[in-house]
């Protein structure tokens, strides 16, 4: 299982990079011009989020400064340990839901306080990719036809998240553990 | 958002005076504002290169490709939608986008099969069941690989960026297994109008 998830890890980029333009020539697609138009999306999508990431930033780095990340971690460590949560990564159960861009922050924080390569750097990458903006979602999709009443939509989406975080460390741990 | 925001901020800064720590406060507000544009600079490069062959992926047909293996499963998760309605082929295309991670194609084809959805609502206002599902497995990240994510790994230095894949894989699978049982099964919960019941 371990060995598979590594392997997956490891041959999927570049895989991926030889094999759509691979595909994409045979279907007789201009490679070259499409890769660079979307090239140029993808730096205007780095770009489009420094607000946010900068907004979130500085707020966690406010947090720790101040000494109420510490405050905050010492009260709640009996609970945080035991369910595998380091706390720099407890800001992203809380606005996960709520913005894409706040959650991208958190990521980028923990990444850059804690490194990428240990257990919190690796389990908040595995949370941001397995979880979704689901108040978000929820108001641009019900809200483009006029939906008041969600009914079992939000809790759904809810409780979709909340698997993704307990998988997220229960994976993560038997993976990098 | 801008409530929880101001909070953190807010109680830092008492925190901070609690502490006598007002001047590493400051100075941490210009580190930590210098380091995000930094970090985000830092995505650039691998965020272009992933966007671009998405791009290819894109033009090349993939999204249909996977359209046409994702069509059997979505019949059987929204029964109650016929095959043959337009509204069917809309969230096949929007779930397929999703997959690879493009977001920018999913949401107009999202929001193309929530109003084809809302032709089969007889309740104007309240969400139907496929309705509901169908947003749920949107708030379900749905996409295989997390470019972002490996991006922001690569610019900070990840000795392997790509390593999460397999995992998020895993508890992406988890998220979304998550979010249709949970539509599924609270549906009765949620009771729609009579049908009956005039306005």
């Amino acid at each position: 299982m371990r060995h598979a998830l590594e392997l997956a890890s490891v041959w999927a980029v570049p895989l991926l990079l030889a094999g759509i333009p691979l595909y994409a020539l045979c279907r007789k697609v201009k490679v070259y011009p499409a890769f660079v138009e979307g090239a140029r999306s993808g730096f205007e999508t780095a770009v489009r989020i420094i607000p946010p990431l900068v907004a979130i930033v500085v707020a966690l780095g406010m947090l720790k400064a101040s000494g109420t990340m510490d405050a905050v971690a010492a009260l709640l460590a009996p609970v945080t340990t035991r369910l595998g949560l380091p706390a720099p990564v407890l800001p992203m159960i809380l606005v996960r839901p709520l913005s894409g861009g706040a959650a991208l922050g958190v990521v980028g924080d923990v990444l850059r306080s804690e490194g990428p390569d240990g257990y919190a750097g690796r389990l908040v990458s595995v949370m941001a990719g397995s979880t979704e903006t689901t108040f978000y979602v929820l108001a641009v999709y019900m809200g483009a036809v006029g939906i008041t009443r969600y009914r079992q939509a939000l809790p759904a989406g809810l409780l979709a998240d909340l698997a993704g975080f307990c998988a997220s460390v229960l994976v993560v741990r038997a993976v990098f553990g | 958002m801008s409530f929880i925001w101001v909070a953190l901020v807010a109680i830092s800064v008492v925190v901070a005076a609690v502490n006598g720590r007002m001047g590493a406060l400051t100075a941490a507000i210009a580190t930590s504002a210098q380091g995000a544009v930094t970090l985000s600079l830092g995505l650039v490069g691998v965020m272009a290169l992933w966007l671009g062959l998405m791009r290819v992926a894109e033009e090349a047909g993939l999204v249909r490709l996977l359209a046409r293996a994702a069509r059997p499963l979505l019949r059987r998760l929204f029964p109650e939608v016929p095959p043959e309605h337009p509204a069917m082929g809309a969230m096949v295309m929007n779930v397929a986008a999703n997959v690879l991670g493009l977001g920018n194609a999913a949401t107009p084809f999202g929001l193309e099969a929530m109003r084809l959805l809302e032709e089969l609502n007889p309740h104007r206002g309240t969400a139907t069941d496929a309705q509901a599902l169908f947003c749920a497995l949107n708030t379900a990240s749905l996409q295989l690989l997390p470019a972002t994510v490996i991006a922001l790994r690569a610019a900070t230095g990840a000795r392997n960026p790509a390593d999460v894949i397999g995992p998020t894989l895993l508890a992406t699978a988890c998220a979304a297994t998550t979010a249709v049982l949970s539509a599924k099964l609270l549906s009765r919960l949620y009771p729609r109008p009579q049908p009956t019941g005039g306005a």
